[in-house]
């Protein structure tokens, strides 16, 4: 019998150590994995990699990881928000590396890591610093630049419901990263509000197939 | 001379969205637009983190925490609207299916180029979160910004000051004095 679920958040996190790289899921607070990451909090891990589309908000979660100077880097979109002072400070006092990334683009890097393709070109940022030094190729006169895939040692992802096998469906603009970070990571973590039996999610509506799941952990939110 | 305040541009570049049109309204002035598109036109905004056919704010008691905007507001959902993930949001953004992105900008120059992503203040980390994706990828790009800065300099120049978020792709742009084409020929004020 398959049964993805496990009993707690320390075992869903489990194997997570120095210098893994993350998959942070969420756009702000809608969507984020919130108890993953405090899981990841308690794991000590340190020298973190993590992908994630924002800096973290507060004192919290990413925020208290970066404040605990335990990311050594984050690749991000948008780390300005409006209570990232964490993440602000690290930057000041250069104790945090930044690789900016356009949003469309990290999110294909994620999905090019999870479909098996070595890179992809895209308009995206051509003609810009953020291509500065990277390779650029010109199609019926457009200039395209190359960029690599992106993956993760574990994806932290939230979703609404999971059956045991670990078919996935999500809430409203709460699905938004979580499922191609799902595909783009060695091993998948999803927090969900509830487990229901298999065969009670209708195929016709599951979001993220099973094949992408490696555990579930059930938290009640 | 006279000048339009903030709402006014708002409501200018909003007469002229097309009646079926498929539109991305970046934050903070843009987000204006949608209070003014004209009653008998029927726009579908899109949202950067996965929603097409986003409607107004909420009223009170019918707030969402699951349901933003891309400005982390709170939004709704208008009837035939749709969620989808990240990766088709921004699929639709850069493979050409949005018909118009409206954008706020520090500056434009007179080719259309584009800057809106960093001053370059060394005390605080640049964002470019979905300005890359638009600028490169929606089929028509409109600009709404106030015309000077606050200390008086213009903000439509010959070359931007600030790196570019995309070279020669702005079409329009709304300011609180003029509407301004950018053409082959250089600006044109409408």
């Amino acid at each position: 019998m398959i049964d993805k679920q496990v009993k707690n958040i320390a075992a869903a996190v489990a194997g997570i150590k120095d210098g893994s790289t993350l998959l942070f899921a969420g756009f702000g607070s809608v969507g984020e994995p919130v108890e993953l990451i405090q899981g990841v909090l308690e794991t000590g891990a340190r020298d973190l990699t993590v992908v994630c589309n924002n800096s973290g908000t507060g004192e919290v979660g990413l925020a208290k990881l970066i404040k605990e100077r335990r990311v050594r880097k984050l690749i991000c979109s948008f780390p300005r928000t409006s209570d990232s002072h964490c993440f602000e400070e690290a930057f000041a006092e250069k104790a945090i590396e930044l690789e900016l990334v356009p949003q469309g683009t990290m999110s294909e890097r994620m999905r090019a890591a999870g479909a098996g393709i070595a890179g992809f070109y895209t308009k995206t940022s051509a003609g810009t610093k953020l291509a500065e030094g990277k390779e650029t190729r010109v199609f019926d006169g457009k200039t395209y630049v190359l960029e690599k895939p992106l993956k993760g040692d574990f994806a932290l992802v939230k979703a609404l419901k999971a059956d045991r096998w670990g078919n996935l469906v999500y809430r409203k603009s709460a699905r938004n990263f979580n499922p191609v970070m799902a595909m783009a990571a060695d091993v998948t973590v999803v927090q969900v509000k509830e487990v229901v039996p298999l065969g009670a999610l209708d195929p016709e509506i599951i979001v993220t197939p099973s094949i992408f799941v490696d555990r579930i952990v059930e938290v009640g939110t | 001379m006279n000048q339009l305040s903030r709402r006014q541009i708002a409501w200018r570049a909003a007469q002229d969205i097309d009646n079926g049109a498929y539109v991305n309204l970046g934050i903070g002035l843009p987000t204006l637009v949608s209070d003014f598109i004209p009653k008998d036109r029927e726009v579908v905004l899109h949202s950067e983190n996965g929603i097409l056919g986003m409607g107004p704010a909420p009223k009170k008691g019918e707030e969402d925490p699951d349901l933003i905007n891309a400005g982390k507001g709170l939004t709704t959902l208008l009837p035939g609207g749709a969620y989808f993930h990240h990766n088709d949001a921004f699929l639709m953004i850069r493979g050409g299916h949005l018909d118009l992105a409206l954008l706020g900008a520090y500056e434009v120059s007179e080719k259309g180029d584009l800057a809106n992503w960093t001053v370059e203040d060394p005390s605080t980390p640049p964002g470019v979160g979905g300005a890359m994706d638009l600028a490169a990828g929606a089929r028509e790009i409109r600009v709404i910004l106030e015309h000077n800065t606050k200390e008086g300099a213009p903000r439509i120049r010959k070359q931007c000051q600030y790196p570019l978020t995309a070279p020669s792709v702005v079409k329009r742009i709304y300011t609180n004095l003029a509407v301004i084409d950018v053409t082959p020929d250089g600006l044109v004020a409408r």
